[in-house]
């Protein structure tokens, strides 16, 4: 047995259990060397082998219409007609953002936009879905600034616009922040390219940056690890970013595949050059004989274990015949990028390692020694699987069961509340108020593509050359799927791909990125099963495949685990982009609708938080054939063009959506909402399947058939005008508030809608404390390539 | 006719260029930063981005780039020349433009809709605009524009203050912290040209906004100017620059 420096067996101090040593010992038929143990290390942790959430994934349906690629590749690939298809994956950068922000999250988005063109797609978009502790505290700040900087540099250095994503603030996140990073990319369909390694004889060559000791056990050691409270020491796993090399690989991997001169493209991303020969050898039944003093190195006296698990950035695994050997150099030398021949593609399975050079015969030189062997297999498809133990916890609470009296429970402060003052409070609380100090830093408008900016809903992208448009969100709730992750994955797919189908697109998949705590800790890995079970069953019940995604796992800190976690992203497409329909209300004198019902519940919602509630009230159910039902509703009304404005009822329940349409079109309405028993739940409660809507007077009429059609109540709540939101409550419900106040008029929400605004667009700046003017000069800046 | 867009190692938004030339229904070609052939082109735009990583400083190295000697040239025949966000540092880091971009005020990246109004409607690139205020995005970090006050007096004498930051109602901004002026530029400038007035840049992105469909089509104003002027350049057989051809004929 190795061992490492102070006596510990080396394979522990890599992070691999003695149980696991044995599987080795078994797959190898012999003691692993040092180079081994370092190359399973890496392919055998939690982050490259999903060795814990596998047998959950596999249960997942991957299988859609249109289908490219999906679940197993680099992203999710589906035909968008026209010849093109669309590429998109997320993809989670927890643990290095929270060691060193700036380059985290910067490598976060390098790395998925990666795998975006390793498909032959061009990346047109990027989503980043942040999520942090407590807004007020100075460590969140500085993440938060160092974050959105490092989202940003690297963004908008590369030319890809950031087009939306989500911010929440959260105290389960305070020791372990988010930062869960979507990209988008388009392409012909016939770039389509797969990360194999096809072809015994043929040429491997890495291109980009060189090999240094930067990252060196990033997948193992951050992210697959319960995390340490900020330990400097981690900070040499994390790896640093280079946006410009970026751009130079992004432009010379799409002439490669566009030329056809490789067969086969991986990038390097965890696990680095471990990770793409053993995934390239294995998808093509193939081997790899990589030569090791063929790789550019960063720095001298690097051992065979470094440079096989570097997490050096900004590197590509090509595979290409070798009469095309001279074209594929000529394309990278002209883009300034290092290239080499590092191997040759063999017949016996095997990744093999060796120093001393390959033979003009594809043969090791005579004389070389040969490192390492290991069955690509191994590594890959055959990798460790565990099963791990779920356990619910102790004491649950279960969604009350539909039907159930509209009854707010007694700890709601709803007697005697005023409306308008919940509403001006909740739009301008951390999370429901603008984003607008965070995206103002992101470049959203290059490449001329962009359609929706961020900040008002699901971001929409033309599709040049078409009359196409693609449209994109990112969601998840953490609220409620700490008190059931069940309901709370279920939620998550269904408010992502409303938000989709409200502007008039089918949603072709979803990507997701499940966050989840240590799956060693049953209770932990309970929250996991559970949410792959709802977004399951959401996924079956709404017709959209899952295309892909990633696991996070040991989201843990000291002070603890944080809420599961279940982020959402959702491409939907829009046939016509003359149809698309946005949330602003549009005209005033419109018909404003109400298209759903409200449903008992309050835990995890908005309005809860802000009143302090103990979570002892139950979380809103959700009816998925309801909720597949109105999303099929808005897409067949807006279809037929009935509808002037959709926007869906989530955060901060109904009132704040009808806010929402106020502030970002400047038009009032004045409307009359009945209530039959609990004021909160009508005004706050953010029970699913519910969206608002306007309409030209005559339409409406027609959209309540069509709601009667697919089985969904429909009121209309009246019209659109004026400069103030009016919302009277009427009905037996609505009196007891009016009455504790002494009123004797029926209990009404009157608010400016410039009064709103205001409250919502400063809400963000103020918790976070950055008000004071634009100039931050406090702020940490010691990074480089932010600017231009 | 041709009109050129310049790749450097880094450009990103040259794809807008690309974009908005054809949307004016005019032949676009790439012009490679490592080759000095100009394709014949009658103008130029160097594009957006971060050339060459934009290390050291925005727009420092490209300006000793091949294709650079060539369009400095081209300059000096009077050839029209556009420079766009990191196109505009290229071309005052290399002397073609007066003043200099510093980092925004805020020390932030600025990434958002602003508002510019052209100052004068007889310039190469302006003479098809409206002079009303256009709505076009910003997108930089590096976008203050500096020069001493004699310059800023000399330029605003002899009319080569091209662009400044309005509100969006069209109204001047006069506080340098004011958030209508995106990086706090001084006297709210967004864009200069040269003495001869053939050379030409501002940080915001006209040719982002080509389309109605991305928001409005104000911004091909600028673009469709270019493209006239320098189609009426060719036809006039590419005549020398006249010294000081726009002093203050306004």
């Amino acid at each position: 047995m190795t061992t490492a420096q102070g006596g510990e067996p080396l394979h522990r101090a890599l992070g691999i259990t003695d149980f696991e040593l044995d599987v080795i010992r078994q797959k190898l038929g012999r003691e692993p060397n040092h180079t081994e143990l370092a190359v399973f290390s890496v392919m055998w942790s939690e982050h490259c082998s999903y060795k814990s959430s596998k047998p959950l994934l596999k249960t997942l349906p991957t299988r859609g219409n249109g289908m490219m690629a999906g679940v197993g590749d680099n992203a999710g690939v589906v035909r968008i007609g026209d010849g093109l298809a669309v590429a998109f994956k997320i993809e989670s950068h927890n643990h290095p953002s929270a060691v060193e922000p700036y380059q985290g999250a910067a490598t976060g988005v390098g790395g998925i936009l990666r795998d975006i063109f390793t498909m032959g797609a061009r990346p047109i978009a990027v989503l980043d879905a942040l999520r942090f502790g407590d807004p007020t505290d100075p460590h969140t700040r500085h993440l938060v600034d160092g974050i959105v900087r490092g989202v940003g540099g690297y963004g908008n250095c590369v030319g890809v616009p950031t087009v939306g994503g989500e911010l929440v603030f959260d105290p389960s996140y305070q020791g372990n922040p988010l930062v869960n990073v979507m990209a988008i990319g388009l392409l012909e369909e016939r770039m389509l390219i797969l990360a194999e390694a096809p072809g015994p004889g043929n040429y491997v060559v890495l291109f980009g940056s060189t090999t240094g000791r930067d990252g060196i056990g990033g997948a193992s050691v951050l992210a697959s690890a319960t995390f340490q409270d900020q330990d400097p020491s981690k900070r040499p796993a994390v790896q640093v970013g280079d946006p410009f090399a970026e751009k130079l690989l992004i432009e010379a991997s799409l002439e490669l595949i566009d030329r056809r001169l490789v067969v086969g493209i991986q990038d390097l991303g965890a696990g680095g050059i471990s990770c793409a020969t053993s995934e390239s050898a294995d998808k093509a039944g193939t081997g790899i004989l990589l030569d090791l003093d063929a790789i550019p190195r960063r720095e001298p006296g690097m051992a065979p274990w470094e440079v096989m698990i570097s997490e050096s950035q900004e590197r590509m695994l090509a595979t290409c015949l070798p009469e095309n050997y001279a074209a594929v150099r000529e394309v990278c030398e002209r883009w300034g990028i290092p290239i080499a021949l590092v191997g040759r593609v063999t017949t016996d399975g095997d990744i093999a390692i060796i120093e001393g050079g390959i033979g003009p015969d594809g043969g090791p030189n005579p004389g070389a020694t040969e490192i390492a062997r290991i069955p690509a297999a191994a590594l890959t498809s055959d990798a460790i699987v565990h099963k791990r133990v779920a356990t619910p916890p102790a004491r649950r609470r279960a969604a009350p069961a539909p039907g159930l009296p509209l009854t707010a429970h007694d700890g709601l402060p709803e007697r005697g509340m005023d409306p308008a003052s919940v509403l001006a409070a909740l739009l301008g609380s951390a999370n429901l108020s603008s984003r607008r100090w965070v995206y103002e830093q992101y470049d959203s408008s290059v490449q001329s593509n962009t359609v929706e900016w961020p900040g008002h809903g699901a971001a929409v992208l033309r599709v040049k050359g078409t009359k196409k448009a693609l449209v994109a969100t990112t969601d998840g709730n953490q609220t409620v799927s700490v008190i059931d992750p069940f309901l709370g994955a279920q939620l998550s797919v269904a408010e992502a791909t409303r938000n989709v189908s409200i502007t008039g697109a089918r949603p072709l998949g979803i990507t997701n990125c499940l966050n989840y705590g240590n799956p060693e800790r049953p209770e932990a890995f309970w929250q996991l099963q559970e949410a792959v079970r709802g977004m399951a069953e959401a996924c079956l019940a709404l017709s959209v495949p899952v295309t892909g995604g990633n696991v996070s796992l040991y989201n843990e800190y000291p002070g603890g685990a944080i809420s599961p976690t279940p982020e959402i992203g959702v491409v939907g497409l829009l046939d016509d982009i003359a149809t698309l329909i946005r949330p602003p209300f549009t005209t005033a004198g419109d018909s404003v609708m109400l298209i759903g019902k409200s449903v008992p519940g309050m835990a995890g919602s908005s309005y809860a938080n802000l009143a302090g509630i103990s979570a002892e009230d139950s979380p809103p159910s959700i009816d998925l054939a309801r909720e597949a039902a109105l999303q099929s509703f808005i897409r067949e009304a807006i279809g037929r063009g009935l509808v002037a404005s959709a926007q869906d009822v989530s955060g901060g329940g109904l009132a704040v959506a009808l806010a929402e349409c106020c502030m970002w079109s400047g038009l009032g309405a004045k409307l009359r909402l009945g209530v039959l028993g609990s004021p909160a739940i009508e005004l706050f409660g953010e029970g699913p399947s519910r969206l608002v809507l306007s309409c030209r007077p005559r339409h409406a009429a027609a959209l309540e058939l069509l709601a009667r059609q697919f089985g969904l109540d429909s009121c209309v709540l009246g019209t659109v005008g004026g400069e103030r939101l009016r919302i009277e409550l009427t009905g037996s419900g609505a009196t007891g508030a009016a009455e504790e106040r002494g009123s004797r008029v029926a209990d009404a929400l009157d608010v400016s809608v410039v009064d709103l605004r205001h409250v919502w667009d400063h809400g963000l700046a103020r918790a976070l404390g950055v008000e004071a003017g634009p100039a931050d000069a406090g702020a940490p800046a010691a990074s480089s390539n932010e600017g231009k | 006719m041709k009109v050129g867009v310049v790749t450097f190692p880094g450009s990103n938004s040259d794809v807008d260029s690309l974009n908005a030339l054809t949307v004016a229904g005019v032949d676009a070609v790439t012009l490679w930063h490592e080759s000095p052939d100009m394709h014949g082109v009658s103008a130029v735009i160097l594009p957006g981005g971060f050339a060459y990583g934009d290390y050291i400083r925005a727009g420092v190295i490209a300006r000793f780039s091949p294709v650079m000697s060539s369009v400095k040239d081209f300059a000096a025949t009077g050839g029209f020349v556009l420079g766009i966000c990191n196109g505009f540092q290229v071309l005052a880091e290399s002397g073609l433009v007066p003043g200099a971009l510093l980092r925004n005020r805020s020390l932030r990246f600025a990434g958002r809709l602003v508002s510019i109004k052209p100052q004068r409607l007889d310039s190469p690139f302006t003479h098809l605009a409206t002079g009303a205020a256009l709505r076009v995005p910003v997108a930089h970090g590096e976008g203050c524009y500096y020069a001493d006050e004699a310059t800023l007096d000399e330029l605003e004498r002899a009319g080569q203050v091209l662009f400044r930051y309005v509100h969006e109602d069209g109204s001047p901004v006069t506080d340098p912290e004011d958030t209508a002026n995106p990086n706090g530029s001084l006297r709210a400038i967004a864009g200069v040209c040269n003495s001869t007035g053939n050379v030409a840049g501002l940080m915001p992105h006209p040719e982002r906004m080509s389309e109605g469909v991305l928001g409005n089509d104000g911004g091909m104003q600028i673009v469709r100017s270019l493209v006239e002027s320098a189609a009426a350049w060719e036809k006039a057989g590419r005549p020398a620059p006249k010294a000081a051809k726009l002093e203050a004929g306004r």
